[in-house]
């Protein structure tokens, strides 16, 4: 199905199962322990081996000498893999560095070998035997040095520089300036199952159960890593214990196992050990970025300038902090610009909004501070640049845009009006309290996305997909399309995801998983729906799939008896047109925080958190609710207390566990509300939906930020906002 | 870890601050892995006996397994995750006579004679157990993998409230702890959710609780 005009009437809209606040129908495996991870597929491969990873212990450099004698002799040892023994190994089109180093080392704990052996404590013994001698090189760890060096880094639909009228010219005109600098640090996804997978081989194919976001892009480069053909290798990752984008390609489990397996002529199964995640995969990289803004003195922008560096590996890619700011706030005169340096740190990629996630927590300070400079209320300063029209290319216009809306609504619900403009100026007890917000804003891009459904001679709808389910709720919404197109109940409803086999989906990435893949279903449902009426000898035009009957004029007839003879299948690929090049698609919002900060200590604790979203239909108000506080608080997590920190002299992250990355706990996450305007956008897909997971990290950090400040006057522009940062400039306890 | 309220001393809360106590962590010197070269003469299989999820269960083991490992690759009861083998994240949370433990960081044969619950041993797709039954209704949950941890931990930290062990937010040590918002969040920060699911999850053991936090 071809999706390039505005969707009109469908039987989603009927709204029976979409768009109802269901359980999730995974929920009872998953809260039993029944829903079986990567590396628990003793079902599949009740004999699998176990592999352990050794990482480099250098950054960058050579392998002058490996000794495996000692390894190799350990109790229960089977097979040892390294680069040397391992054969003639591709690279992945979606990796930077390599997966197994040797004896080129790219990147600090690079996994340099596998020792496999009968049980989990032999392995781990075994790999501690693995003697390694380094000829270490000198490297690039540090971005504000590279920083000089960095070069502009861009792709055709997103250039590295954008230009529109005469920025400097307006910014030094301008009767308000704003010139400021923040850093946002390196960040982990941290997510709670190490990337893990069980290898099994037959002959000369290769079963993969594995933690992945993108199941079709996955086969295609353990094709590409192993040298073998994509169609021996069978994917499959139909539980995910988490990505955030570090999923989203293959790691060196998936690959050690799966030379593990061929070495030792057995199934063999690897997981990521917890300290060796953080330098081996990839993470957020830091920035580095200027903003600028010029305003006339009623807070009209009239320029608007953003600069962003990053690093990572040669060959690899930039944070894109910029792209918000091509399209968020009107202004005619403006500037944009993304450079890259070279780092030799562990290989930067997507993290949850890449882009946007670090881009808002600077340009949303910025906005701020800009309210405060014009004596503005700042949720009226950002009203006051509202655009319709994509600012750089006026011609284009959002396909929906309730910033605005989302703004009004959230000053309103949060009690926003009792906010002191003067910071410092509300106290309890000893806390300072302050109040705080920042729009939100991600696109919301789409992506080709296919199904097959089936319809079984006992009426039960299965549906089929290589499309995962990180958390996101994919299995429920799924379910719930099927389920309103073809009229039957939810537990009629059977979803099979995230094997190779099944037909290619979006795959979970970008927030375009939930539009992309639920259209997709509905464009094998439309087909399936053609073949009932088919059978059924009905006007398919005419007919209403209901109650498990399908209606057209007089008739009505059992859905099922459609598949008396033998089941109906039915597969499609939902294919978008250009509709998302013409106009500009996205996904608005609105946070509202408020802090208290200890008044001595410049500790800081969240008390209430408040999201406003747009962003189109919700399919399910549950599970999105759930997507937009999990990305609260991951980006509580950024404002307050989430970095990687760097070791500039060895080129690593030095804090490469879950005790010393810290991220949020119970403690830190109040009571979370979130509100979905009611929308629909019928020209982002059939089922004129967006996606919510990553909106609700874009913009919420820089809520916090702006509320501690509200609560204390200091501002730092240095993420995180930890108390050493605070305590310098704290107002004097009174 | 504070003593339990003078008052409220009785056998059970004694053996409540024991067992929270080992799982902060301490394991006894002789538990501690092996150094380098340790393992070129095999280590000799031990035997422990435990009940799990009421069934008896007789294993031989090398002594380094963990019980995480012990449940999880000799059992197959793969409900306790393993999410960092170092007691930094809470996703191996089991019941081990009754109190919850990080079963990443003490050994299997360290528990002859034991009654250990899992997530399993709770409730099964079929009957779930109220706690499980609240996770799923309130979605305190995404992706899954600390949730068997959480299910394990919130069953338990209600026990202990109800046994009257005070945390680190408990005011008065002298008066009972109550299941307030901040208790409830203390005592739960030992379980990591990185899909940040904690609104959804306090509701679910709020609603089990039977009290508003």
């Amino acid at each position: 199905m071809k999706f390039d005009t505005p969707a009109t009437t469908n039987p989603i809209d009927r709204l029976q199962v979409v768009g109802q606040p269901v359980d999730r129908i995974d929920g009872r495996y998953k809260t039993t322990g029944t829903a079986h991870y990567a590396y628990e597929r003793q079902d599949a491969a009740p004999d699998a081996a176990y592999g352990h990873v050794v990482g480099a212990a250098i950054a960058k450099g050579r392998i002058a000498a490996m000794d495996l004698t000692a390894a190799k002799a350990a109790p229960g040892v089977l097979a040892i893999v390294t680069a040397e023994t391992a054969g003639k190994l591709g690279k992945g089109e979606y990796n930077t560095a390599t997966l197994l180093g040797g004896p080129e080392i790219e990147h600090y704990h690079q996994a340099v070998a596998l020792v496999v052996a009968e049980s989990f404590e032999q392995a781990r013994d075994a790999a501690a035997l693995v003697k390694i001698e380094y000829a270490p090189a000198k490297g690039a760890y540090d971005l504000a040095v590279a920083r000089d060096l960095a070069k502009p880094s861009g792709k055709d639909d997103e250039p590295a520089d954008s230009r529109v009228g005469d920025f400097d010219g307006a910014f030094a005109a301008a009767a308000v300036q704003l010139d400021a600098i923040y850093t946002t640090p390196d960040q982990a996804h941290a997510m709670m199952e190490p990337h893990a997978t069980t290898a099994a081989w037959k002959g000369d194919a290769l079963s993969l159960w594995t933690s992945n976001q993108m199941v079709a892009w996955s086969v295609g480069d353990v094709a590409k890593t192993l040298g073998m053909p994509k169609d021996k290798v069978h994917l499959m990752s139909p539980y995910v214990g988490g990505g955030f984008g570090g999923k989203l390609w293959v790691r060196a489990d998936a690959v050690l196992a799966a030379l593990g397996a061929r070495a030792a002529r057995r199934p063999v199964k690897v997981a990521l050990q917890r300290p060796l995640m953080f330098n081996n995969t990839t993470h957020r990289p830091a920035t580095i970025q200027r903003i600028r803004l010029g305003a006339t003195k009623d807070g009209r922008l009239t320029a608007i300038g953003h600069d962003s560096w990053s690093g990572d590996l040669p060959g690899g890619k930039p944070e894109t902090a910029i792209m918000q700011t091509r399209l968020l706030y009107a202004g005619a005169n403006r500037l944009t610009r993304q450079r890259l340096a070279e780092l030799d740190l562990p290989e930067g990629n997507s993290m949850r909004a890449p882009g946007e996630a670090p881009g808002m927590m600077a340009l949303e300070v910025a906005m701020d501070e800009m309210a405060g400079k014009l004596g503005l209320d700042p949720v009226e300063f950002r009203l006051r640049n509202d655009t319709q029209v994509d600012p750089e290319h006026p011609g284009r216009k959002f396909s929906q845009r309730q910033l605005t809306e989302c703004l009004r609504m959230g000053a309103e619900r949060f009690g926003w009006a009792r906010r002191k403009a003067r910071p410092g100026e509300v106290r309890d007890g000893r806390w300072l309290i302050g109040l705080g917000m920042a729009a939100a804003y991600r696109g919301a891009p789409v992506v080709k996305s296919a199904a097959r459904v089936r319809l079984d001679a006992k009426g039960i709808v299965t549906v089929e997909t290589d499309m995962t389910d990180i958390g996101t709720g994919s299995y429920t919404i799924i379910a719930q399309t099927a389920a309103e197109m073809m009229g039957v109940p939810l537990h009629r409803v059977m979803v099979r995801l995230a094997d190779s086999k099944f037909p290619v989906s979006a795959g979970s990435g970008g927030q375009f998983g939930a539009n992309s893949a639920t259209a997709g279903v509905y464009a094998a449902c439309v087909k399936l729906r053609d073949a009932v009426t088919g059978k059924l000898g009905l006007n398919a035009a005419a007919a209403e799939f209901a109650d498990g009957k399908v209606r057209s004029g007089d008739r009505s007839i059992a859905l099922v008896e459609a598949a008396r003879d033998g089941e109906l299948a039915a597969e499609d690929t939902i294919e978008f047109g250009g509709l998302d090049k013409k106009y500009q698609i996205s996904t608005f919002g609105g946070y509202f925080v408020e802090v208290g900060v200890d008044a001595a200590t410049a500790e800081v604790r969240i008390r209430r958190m408040l999201a406003v979203c747009a962003a189109g239909r919700i399919l399910n108000p549950k599970s999105a609710r759930s997507q937009v506080i999990g990305a609260m608080t991951m980006g509580a997590g950024a404002a307050l207390m989430e970095e990687l920190a760097v070791d500039t002299r060895h080129g690593f992250f030095v804090n490469h566990d879950l005790a010393a990355y810290e991220v949020p706990v119970h403690a830190d996450i109040p009571h979370q509300e979130v509100i979905f305007l009611d929308e629909t956008d019928p020209l982002s897909s059939p089922m004129k939906a967006k996606g919510v997971g990553e909106l609700g990290i874009c913009g919420v950090a820089a809520a916090i930020a702006n509320a501690i400040h509200n609560a204390t006057g200091v501002r730092v522009r240095d993420y995180p906002i930890t108390l050493d940062k605070l305590l310098k400039e704290m107002p004097a306890p009174a | 870890m504070a003593s339990p309220p003078q008052q409220e001393i009785g056998r059970r809360t004694v053996i409540a601050a024991a067992a929270t106590t080992a799982a902060i962590g301490t394991v006894p010197a002789r538990a501690q892995e092996p150094g380098p070269g340790a393992g070129i003469n095999a280590a000799p299989l031990l035997n422990v006996s435990f009940t799990v999820n009421g069934k008896p269960r007789d294993l031989e083991l090398d002594p380094r397994t963990t019980l995480l490992d012990a449940l999880r690759e000799a059992l197959h009861l793969t409900g306790t995750k393993k999410g960092c083998d170092h007691g930094q994240c809470g996703a191996c949370t089991v019941l081990l006579d009754g109190h919850r433990i990080n079963s990443c960081l003490t050994l299997a044969v360290m528990h002859p004679g034991t009654a250990i619950t899992t997530v399993e041993g709770l409730g099964s797709p079929d009957h779930l157990h109220p706690m499980q039954a609240a996770f799923v209704k309130h979605d305190g949950y995404q992706c899954g993998y600390c949730t068997p941890g959480q299910i394990c931990s919130a069953v338990a930290m209600l026990d202990e409230i109800e046994a009257g062990i005070p945390s680190h937010v408990t005011a008065d040590l002298d008066a009972r702890p109550q299941l307030t918002s901040a208790e409830l969040r203390e005592r739960m920060s030992g379980n990591i959710c990185r899909c940040g699911a904690y609104s959804n999850i306090v509701d679910a053991i709020t609603e089990v609780a039977g009290s508003k936090a």
